[in-house]
């Protein structure tokens, strides 16, 4: 009777909850958009304006100065020389190291499903463990074991850290996604007399697209956004874009440029937020994926 | 002999990756647990001392601080994110019509670097430029926030960033279990004349017990690495008003060539971190193979 007599006058009710939602769900979005407007406007004002106040209002007078400052002629560390070189270490950093990755881990989940031996569970499950280890633990070791290989302060050494750091994300990722696929097709293909490569060259990996889109986004975006292991062991020619803006916004000379900064910040994001504004289902999946197991 | 190497290629394949695991993670904790036993200073010293850096370590002020920042900032980082996930993914899943143009604004802080974070928030939260002169200009003259700037209230100005980067994150894993629940169960809920507001509290939310489980150890398990947002915002500072584990490990081993004590320090996260994640996976590999 209660819950009839609520129902009976409930339409304007509903319309009111409704609206109710939506004020919430609007004022989150403003929480969530604010930083990226700031940024955007305040990168696009001459640095009078910034000081001024008003740091929510547009800009009085429109300039692309900071931009060109932030990518091309800004002092980071000891050089003007802007985040450009930094992008670019970025990128010969990111690439050869999601590749490789990505590789290995397509090879090991294919083995881990496919190809069981007696021990595949242990050595999944150590590959599994390493994906959750504070970094602090081997930044010691690492450093020292870089120096002794002479890829201390290169692009090398940075690929091949985020190469094993990277592996245990990339392999439970495919190992979940090939466990869902049909044993009974690789057993046939066996008994066809299709070898170990040849099995996963013409039947897994033709179907392991999805898998290898989330993969790549996932990598991409954890190793363009590192910092740690950029901070620890890149050298001048080395040194990711993070490393750099960050050397850019807390270098104590000289007065602050937040325009440049803003600027020099939304370049550093501009990489990772195109492949999450392209792909967005995907990179939501590889977060999921990365969460909770399959 | 074609059958040999068929036999043994697939654990040829898997090799590089496991000897790869094999010393740079679990040979290199090995290494780091070995350090913490001895006096290294600005070097690795290899002399055996025995367990002292561990009682001197935990009798720093130093590192009380960074413990208790990371209390501080680890319950209500968790805390926050999962009452504003659990929020605008209940919120979403009304049939909500424009979903899919809010979903991404929610959801994109995540795509972005904690500096990218740190640096927007580091000045939006600046008093001299940012919040407060926003607040005078508008005309609230007696308006006050310089947190960023306060040693006591610094560190939670890193909560806020966090959180900013997180909740939408959360909002999806909720969101994908909210999506995981049959509908007929809400209906047999309604038909039961049971309120929205009790069908959520006692029916829905309890079925999200794996979503809660999962946003806990991710986001515990970021807490206790977060290193570059606190770079970023204060860089550990005022003072040290804002250091945290992560920047007393590198400090104290690169910076403060005390070596011996960051080897501990980090040993110790290490045990905070597997202490929450060997259950969690345990569990989770456990009912993978019963199902």
């Amino acid at each position: 009777m209660i819950s009839s007599s609520i129902r009976g006058n409930s339409g304007a009710n509903i319309k009111a909850s409704r609206i109710f939602i939506y004020l919430i769900l609007i004022i989150f979005a403003i929480y969530y958009l604010l930083p990226l407007y700031v940024m955007l406007v305040n990168s696009l004002k001459p640095l009078e304006e910034i000081r001024g106040g008003g740091m929510l209002n547009l800009p009085i007078v429109w300039s692309l100065d900071s931009w060109r400052s932030a990518w091309s002629s800004a002092q980071i560390g000891v050089d003007p020389s802007g985040l450009r070189p930094y992008f670019w270490n970025s990128i010969s950093m990111v690439v050869p190291a999601v590749l490789l990755s990505t590789i290995l881990g397509s090879l090991n989940g294919y083995v881990l499903t496919k190809w069981q031996f007696k021990g595949h569970g242990i050595v999944f499950g150590l590959l599994l463990l390493s994906c959750f280890i504070p970094f602090q633990i081997v930044l010691i070791p690492m450093a020292k074991l870089l120096g002794v290989f002479g890829l201390a302060g290169t692009t090398a050494g940075l690929v091949l850290v985020h190469l094993v750091y990277g592996v245990g994300f990339t392999t439970l990722f495919f190992r979940n996604y090939y466990s869902a696929f049909p044993t009974e097709i690789v057993k046939a293909a066996q008994i066809d007399g299709a070898g170990f490569f040849r099995i996963f060259w013409r039947i897994l990996l033709p179907s392991s697209g999805p898998i290898i889109v989330v993969t790549v986004i996932w990598q991409f975006t954890n190793i363009w956004n590192d910092f740690l292991f950029g901070a620890s062991f890149a050298d001048f020619d080395s040194i990711p874009m993070t490393v750099a803006l960050n050397n850019l916004v807390n270098s104590s000379t000289g007065v602050k440029e937040y325009n440049v900064h803003f600027a020099g910040a939304i370049l550093a994001a501009l990489p990772t937020l195109v492949v999450y504004i392209v792909s967005g289902r995907y990179f939501v999946r590889g977060l999921m994926a990365g969460a909770v197991k399959g | 002999m074609k059958n040999y190497l068929q036999l043994w290629l697939p654990r040829i394949v898997l090799a590089p990756s496991f000897f790869l695991i094999l010393v740079f993670v679990y040979g290199f904790i090995i290494y780091t647990g070995y350090l913490s036993l001895t006096d290294s200073r600005m070097l690795p010293t290899y002399e055996f001392m025995g367990w002292s850096n561990y009682p001197k370590l935990f009798g720093l002020r130093h590192w009380k601080i960074a413990v208790n920042n990371l209390a501080i900032f680890g319950i209500l980082y968790i805390l926050i994110c999962t009452i504003i996930g659990l929020l605008l993914a209940i919120l979403l899943d009304q049939k909500i019509r424009a979903e899919g143009f809010l979903r991404p604004i929610f959801l994109y802080p995540m795509a972005l670097s904690f500096i990218v974070t740190g640096t927007a928030w580091k000045w939006f939260l600046d008093p001299g430029i940012g919040l407060e002169s926003i607040m005078h200009q508008w005309g609230w003259e007696s308006f006050h926030f310089d947190w960023i700037k306060n040693r006591t209230f610094a560190i939670y100005t890193v909560v806020m960033a966090a959180v900013w980067q997180s909740s939408g994150f959360v909002m999806a894993m909720f969101l994908a279990g909210l999506r995981g629940i049959d509908g007929e169960i809400m209906k047999a809920a309604q038909i039961d004349g049971a309120s929205g507001f009790r069908i959520y509290r006692r029916i829905i939310i309890p079925m999200l017990r794996p979503a809660f489980l999962s946003a806990f150890v991710i986001l515990a398990h970021l807490a206790i690495k977060a290193y570059d947002l606190v770079i970023a915002l204060t860089n550990g500072g005022p003072g040290r008003a804002t250091e945290l584990p992560a920047t007393f490990m590198y400090s104290y081993t690169f910076e403060r060539n005390q070596m011996g004590l960051g080897a501990t320090s980090a040993i110790i996260m290490l045990i905070m971190i597997f202490s929450i994640i060997i259950p969690y996976l345990y569990s989770e590999l456990r009912s993978e193979k019963e199902s």
